[in-house]
């Protein structure tokens, strides 16, 4: 009788570890790898379509109640939180008052790459788009293409230039033209690659850690067991670092845009 | 084996950075209690830069390890 019931618990117990791993993912890289369906359409193509979606749908809305009555509700109270904090400390101290005409673009890159990042750490149905570096990298190449061009609009193409390249004493020129080019041109490359980093190895991390309960649980049942507690509490933890490293990539591209955009904008002296 | 002896001193290079950021970030706290909030920001936002550097040499070590775009050698001239 005690052989019979250790049996049907054991059963029980490895199933559950199954559920375990099949809540967080199909297979524990499902959320990274890019997988085609239809031939052409990518679930990350799906789920950019998606995030940019929601923003044009709530964003919208948001607006309307904030300007009905000043308050906007809860939701409407919510994203006003966000979105004057984006303009308080990030925007204004860079640009100043002037720069409010580039807030819209500021608060789209960083509710975009936002959702974009949440909707990664849905259990099943969520892939995250910011974790394929196609992604990350046309998101800088925006972010590199807006601020030389508002750069140029502002100053004219040479003096742009020359304001950007010529920097330090004339007989530096030589040596800093090169160096300030190579500059210009790794800024774009190293937000997107924190950014697709950033993400890829919290779920790699996240895939591994998980691995181990179904790897042990089917081979050793009490080793097993008592790895998988500890790797489902620190899947868990890992879960919520995740959650925070999503709102904090998000904000670190934002920020370094209006930076670089601040560097394009000022006037010289 | 380069690209593990990258990742592994990448995580020490994070890991000495991130732990003096918060060193000092705790002690500025300890001496001026009411900035805590200014510091606390500045303290998750610079961690994210390093961070990222870390992670720029973890990235290289995948695609050391991986072998695509020509990276690696494998035979001798």
């Amino acid at each position: 009788m005690i052989q019979v019931r250790f049996v049907v618990w054991k059963d029980r117990f490895l199933v559950l570890a199954d559920c375990l791993t099949l809540l967080s993912a199909d297979d524990p890289l499902s959320h990274v790898l890019d997988t085609r369906w239809g031939g052409f359409f990518t679930w990350h193509m799906l789920m950019v379509l998606i995030s940019g979606v929601s923003c044009v749908l709530i964003f919208p809305r948001v607006a309307a109640g904030i300007a009905a009555d000043g308050t906007g509700g809860r939701v409407g109270g919510f994203f006003e939180s966000i979105l004057v904090y984006l303009r308080d400390q990030v925007t204004r101290p860079f640009l100043g008052e002037e720069g409010d005409r580039y807030l819209p673009i500021v608060w789209t890159f960083f509710f975009f790459i936002l959702f974009c990042n949440l909707l990664g750490m849905i259990p099943v149905v969520g892939r995250t788009a910011t974790a394929n570096i196609n992604v990350t990298a046309a998101l800088a190449l925006v972010s590199f293409v807006l601020y030389h061009s508002i750069g140029i609009k502002k100053h004219g193409f040479v003096h742009y230039l020359m304001n950007n390249l010529l920097v330090g004493p004339w007989y530096l020129w030589p040596l800093m033209v090169p160096i300030e080019i190579m500059g210009h041109l790794i800024r774009p490359c190293a937000l997107a690659i924190r950014l697709f980093a950033n993400m890829v190895a919290g779920h790699t991390m996240l895939a591994v850690i998980l691995g181990f309960t179904v790897v042990l649980t089917k081979s050793a049942l009490v080793l097993g067991s008592t790895i998988t507690a500890v790797s489902v509490s620190a899947a868990v933890a890992l879960s919520f670092l995740e959650l925070l490293v999503a709102f904090i990539q998000a904000f670190i591209f934002t920020f370094l845009t209006t930076v670089f955009l601040s560097l394009a904008v000022q006037s010289e002296h | 084996m380069g690209a593990g002896i990258g990742a592994g001193l990448a995580a020490v290079g994070a890991g000495i950075g991130i732990g003096r950021l918060a060193g000092s970030a705790c002690e500025s706290i300890a001496r001026q209690p009411e900035a805590s909030g200014d510091i606390r920001g500045a303290m998750l936002l610079t961690a994210a830069f390093v961070e990222g550097v870390a992670l720029f040499a973890v990235v290289v070590c995948f695609l050391i390890q991986s072998g695509i775009m020509g990276l690696v050698k494998g035979t001798a001239a």
